[in-house]
């Protein structure tokens, strides 16, 4: 294997962000879970331990979510979400064609990663979608909550921290959605496990 | 039960001045003139009488009130026999009536002396009045079956077990959380929660929140409800939108308010007793049949905010089927293309 065929993808800061946010998003996702069905848990934590730590995950992912924001404003690796006008339904339709079909038939990926493009369409859509728009949602309406009084009292007939609260379970339904698929995206490669190792040691081998 | 009081009561507005009033110039007229075929017009003229100052006689005008024209303001005066002058004092402000709440209390209809003693109608009050047993609610609203509906024997029963009436015995009427002169059923009438939670913590608040009222009945200072209730997140919020007695009462299902209320050490305190699907105030304080009504009109206000006690989506129906759907698609879709990819790699 030469240095050729490795690229560093994933720079220290970013896997920091990836790390921290990984944590805190699997803690909310659990506490979230378990306050929503309101499992009477005590025998696995009770329900105020709960509320505690997503609280605390939740305070976490906001400050990770800075350094992601603004190590992306600083850093060249920005330009990896900038989206090109030119094929803006062809691209992604093109990638999604090929994990349903064209990755069974021997195709080759349509959007191989280089050094230049580190996300094909699809996933670049889906980063953006999730990291620009469900996870500030997500950090604007948990802040909401955790001081309640902040909240309008009522929007229209409903009572603002319902709608709050919906907003709020609604997002972090979608970012669990996008974190099962994400998972599993990143099990296709070379073997299941390399895109994971990547994320840790920062290089990415080229095939 | 007090001999001038009837059970019976019903919409009568009367009162001592007037009859002696009406009966004297009925009297005098048949003094006068005697004549029996008078009569008639006695009568006709007893009836105008009677309209004209049982109108005076209503709570709509306090001032004309022969009660409230001093138990509606701050001061009274009085001829001090003693010494010979007129003179001037302090109401006792627990003595001063609201007399706007008094106008829409569920009492309305009936005068003060159907109630108080008929002494009262001399004034100065006779001091020794005070001294005589009130009646008691169920005097008025027990065994009687215009009532039933209300259950009052069995709020009775409740409360016998509560630890107001442990503790303080006989001495712990009804009327020390429901004001009887202004008292409205919010809880059955109302379909705003916000106001049937706020009727119903300011009655606990009366004493709790009271220094001197509370101390005049206990005998010790009042617990600092904010310091008590520390552990609780978001306070301020849980006070204004569930009632005390939410967590302070042992919640009975053949009544519509719990009755007992609960010392304090028996007082919920896990938040999963509301915030669940099994919660807690679906028996109490969303158990009103006038919310029952709104869902099953099945507005969207009420289809959306009826279950808003519960964390998250799942208190929406129709986003809670979403959810589920679109999780089982996604996982669907995992598996299939998993399987896929281990059949192509063969």
């Amino acid at each position: 294997m030469t240095s050729a065929e490795k690229l560093y993808f994933y720079p220290v800061w970013l896997r920091i962000w990836h790390g921290l946010n990984a944590i805190g998003i699997l803690t909310l996702i659990f506490t979230g879970l378990s306050m929503q069905s309101s499992i009477e848990s005590s025998h696995i934590l009770a329900f105020n331990t709960i509320v505690k730590l997503h609280n605390i995950a939740g305070i976490l992912v906001t400050l990770s979510y800075m350094l992601y924001f603004f190590g992306n404003l600083f850093t060249p690796n920005g330009k990896f979400y900038i989206v090109k006008p030119s094929g803006f339904l062809k691209r992604p339709i093109k990638q999604a064609i090929y994990y349903a079909w064209g990755m069974f038939h021997g195709e080759k990926a349509p959007y191989p990663i280089s050094e230049k493009r580190k996300f094909n369409p699809l996933q670049k859509y889906a980063y953006i979608m999730v990291m620009y728009m469900v996870v500030p949602l997500v950090i604007i309406s948990g802040i909401a909550l955790l001081f309640p009084e902040i909240i309008i009292e009522k929007l229209y007939h409903f009572s603002g921290v319902f709608v709050t609260a919906v907003v709020h379970s609604t997002m972090g339904f979608f970012i669990s959605i996008f974190l099962i698929v994400h998972l599993y995206i990143a099990s296709i490669g070379k073997s299941p496990l390399e895109n994971f190792k990547s994320i840790i040691t920062g290089w990415h081998h080229i095939h | 039960m007090l001999p001038f009081f009837n059970n019976k009561l019903k919409h009568t507005i009367h009162c001592q001045f007037c009859w002696f009033f009406q009966w004297s110039i009925f009297l005098a007229y048949n003094f006068i003139f005697d004549m029996k075929s008078s009569l008639f017009f006695s009568v006709a003229l007893l009836l105008l009488f009677t309209g004209f100052y049982c109108e005076a006689q209503s709570y709509e005008n306090a001032q004309h009130h022969q009660c409230l024209k001093c138990h509606s303001n701050q001061t009274y005066s009085f001829l001090n026999s003693v010494k010979k002058k007129e003179e001037k004092r302090l109401m006792n402000p627990y003595f001063i009536i609201d007399t706007v709440a008094l106008t829409h209390g569920v009492h309305k209809q009936f005068d003060c002396t159907d109630c108080h003693s008929g002494e009262y109608a001399t004034y100065p009050h006779n001091g020794n009045l005070k001294l005589e047993p009130m009646n008691t609610c169920l005097d008025c609203h027990g065994g009687d079956a215009s009532f039933a509906k209300y259950r009052f024997e069995k709020i009775d029963e409740e409360f016998k077990k509560s630890v107001h009436y442990r503790v303080y015995g006989e001495n712990f009427s009804c009327t020390k959380c429901h004001n009887q002169h202004t008292y409205t059923p919010v809880a059955r009438n109302s379909s705003n929660v916000l106001e049937i939670v706020d009727y119903s913590n300011k009655m606990c608040l009366s004493c709790h929140n009271d220094m001197k009222k509370y101390k005049l009945f206990s005998g010790h200072d009042n617990p600092k409800l904010v310091e008590v209730h520390e552990w609780l997140p978001n306070q301020e919020l849980h006070f204004q939108h569930v009632r005390c007695i939410e967590c302070h009462t042992e919640v009975v299902d053949s009544l519509m308010v719990s009755h007992d209320i609960l010392p304090k050490e028996k007082a919920l305190k896990k938040c999963v007793e509301c915030h669940s699907s099994n919660s807690h105030l679906k028996a109490s304080l969303y158990k009103y049949q006038n919310l029952q009504k709104r869902a099953e009109d099945g507005n969207l206000n009420s289809v959306l905010a009826n279950e808003s006690y519960i964390i998250g989506t799942h208190q929406v129906p129709l986003l809670k089927l979403l959810s589920i759907i679109i999780f089982l698609l996604a996982l669907s879709g995992i598996v299939v293309h998993s399987i896929f990819r281990i059949l192509k790699k063969k």
